[in-house]
């Protein structure tokens, strides 16, 4: 038997502890948000009916079954706040993606185009942000754009601007955080893939007579692409999802479905409906997962 | 003779240095702000320290902030030693079986929404009937950057030289002796970077405490939340610099550790 094999049974028993807690704290309350969200609203604490007895054996058990209800999917089908803070999700995540690649493409360019030695501290710089507290970004971003902030000041100044424009509780607020925040994310995969490109193919671009412009989209962005599809799946999917950036910088106009989410929990104690909302939430995430994953093996097949 | 490719131009001298301080202006700003003397958040009055003394007399944000870093400490804690071990079952425990269900269940927070994890966190602890409040969310915590931990340590480990470990059991270690002796030192900057990774996570994290906390033990940026919700207060301006100071602390000590580790590395591998 190698030494690596004796070296894996040991190793194997260390993931035992790990397993459990994920089975337990990640795995199980997945099936409770399954359940709840197909049972009815209650006003009771907790507000909800019915609960599984445990107790009192299988006849519980497959009463309670005959007690589940797809009446909380059939509400957020057919209720169009429910429908369009669905989409209303996919369109802001859409929109900040596509602003984050366009800003994060030039600062990773950059990047990797820095003298060897000064690289390095080019991507502290672009992850020490990352390690700062999120809601006090979102909060430095309130403190600029609140209606005598440093951005309307800055305007009004530079006579840009005559009377101060109202920038918190819009849209434009909301995207500003988002790229704020989701920029480390974009910048770090399309780094990644654009420091480890063959300069000698843009020097043989060059030879051959094509303009750096034409370099760039012959060569460079085309083989940049896995990097463009990681970092857009790495900001998309958790944008989606967003609560926190939108709540506190867009309007009260409409809302994201982690808003829809929260709202219902928090303030309307609508248990189950929550619970439906966190499951179609999930739906919304598989196909960008799926395709994550298989970009991710296909870069690894690739590298090896 | 190839022409030479122009690798620095003035764009992206440009687009990096406009990309960075978009990340940093604000933050600067803010810490700027945090002295200022003057009540009015946008009125400049001078330097002064009078919002972080107000910090220290308001009764309420000093006991979430004090909540937060017990839940951040403990959790931190627990998540680096649950998080190394399934980074040691991953990278090196070859294939077993619900090898993909675990590594799934890992790598699956990391981009779940927030809100879910906190919601199904908190339908598993009214299920279970157990009382929210610092055990809750500490539990949650550890949910969530257990998988930060893993994902640090385990690259580690996969770049780890594995003739060293089988040196040591050639040498008649067994494997735990042989982990502990040779692959512990050397991933001991992984682990401590994914504690601290794990500390900053929790310290910031609104929305699954909000959702596994109970009445009466609020965290720090469930208060700060509460408050940013009803608009700029200074007090909340020198609360964020002292969080911000904090962590700058913490990474310069980690920095600090791994540049001592690896230079000690270094001067040990000849002999």
């Amino acid at each position: 038997m190698s030494t690596r094999r004796i070296f894996a049974q040991p190793a194997r028993y260390a993931a035992i502890a790990p397993y459990l807690w994920m089975v337990l704290f990640f795995l199980v309350p997945f099936g409770f948000v399954l359940k709840i969200s197909l049972s009815q609203t209650a006003i009771a604490q907790p507000p909800y009916l019915p609960v599984f007895d445990f107790a009192e054996g299988w006849a519980a058990i497959t009463a309670a079954f005959s007690q589940l209800s797809l009446d909380n999917f059939g509400l957020l089908a057919s209720d169009s706040l429910y429908i369009s803070s669905y989409l209303r999700s996919v369109v802001v995540a859409v929109i900040s993606t596509l602003m984050l690649l366009l800003i994060g493409y030039p600062v990773a360019y950059g990047m990797a185009r820095l003298p060897q030695r000064w690289q390095p501290i080019a991507m502290m710089l672009v992850i020490v942000p990352f390690w700062t507290s999120f809601l006090i970004r979102i909060y430095a971003w309130i403190n600029i754009l609140q209606h005598d902030g440093l951005l309307n000041k800055v305007l009004l100044a530079l006579h840009v601007v005559s009377t101060p424009v109202v920038w918190l509780s819009t849209d434009t607020a909301m995207y500003i955080g988002i790229v704020y925040s989701y920029l480390p994310f974009m910048i770090l995969p399309l780094y990644a893939t654009l420091s480890k490109l063959d300069a000698s193919l843009l020097e043989a671009a060059a030879d051959l007579g094509a303009s750096p412009r034409r370099a760039f989209w012959l060569v460079t962005f085309p083989l940049s692409l896995p990097g463009v599809g990681a970092g857009a799946l790495l900001c998309f999917i958790p944008i989606l999802g967003e609560f926190v950036i939108p709540d506190l910088l867009a309007g009260s106009g409409s809302m994201m479905i982690g808003q829809t989410l929260w709202l219902e929990f928090f303030t309307n104690k609508d248990w189950p409906v929550a619970a439906a909302a966190a499951v179609a939430l999930l739906v919304l995430l598989v196909p960008p997962l799926v395709l994550y994953d298989r970009l991710q093996r296909r870069t690894l097949e690739s590298a090896k | 003779m190839a022409r030479q490719v122009n690798r620095m131009s003035a764009f992206n001298v440009t687009s990096l240095a406009l990309g960075l301080a978009f990340l940093y202006l604000p933050i600067v700003i803010l810490v700027i702000y945090s002295f200022n003397a003057s009540r009015l958040v946008t009125v400049w009055g001078g330097w002064s320290l009078r919002w972080y003394f107000e910090f220290f007399n308001d009764r309420a944000m000093l006991d979430a902030a004090w909540m937060s870093l017990r839940v951040a400490a403990v959790s931190a804690t627990i998540a680096t030693l649950l998080g190394t071990l399934a980074a040691v079952g991953l990278a090196r425990g070859e294939r077993f079986r619900g090898r993909a269900l675990f590594s799934g269940m890992l790598y699956a927070p990391l981009v779940m929404p927030e809100v879910i994890s906190g919601l199904s966190l908190l339908l598993l602890f009214v299920a279970l009937n157990a009382e929210r409040g610092f055990w809750t969310v500490t539990i949650a915590h550890t949910t969530l950057t257990m998988c930060f931990v893993t994902v640090v340590v385990q690259s580690r480990l996969a770049s780890l030289d594995r003739s060293l470990e089988e040196a040591a059991m050639d040498l008649g270690c067994n494997p735990v002796q042989a982990f502990i002796r040779v692959t512990l030192p050397l991933i001991v900057p992984a682990i401590a970077a994914g504690w601290m990774l794990a500390f900053t996570l929790s310290l910031d994290d609104v929305v699954i405490a909000s959702f596994t906390t109970g009445p009466g033990s609020a965290t720090l940026p469930i208060r700060i939340y509460s408050e940013v919700r009803l608009g700029v207060k200074p007090e909340i301006n020198a609360i964020c610099t002292m969080v911000i100071a904090l962590i700058a602390v913490l990474i310069v000590i980690a920095s600090l550790a791994s540049k001592l580790s690896s230079t000690q590395g270094e001067s040990a591998a000849p002999l």
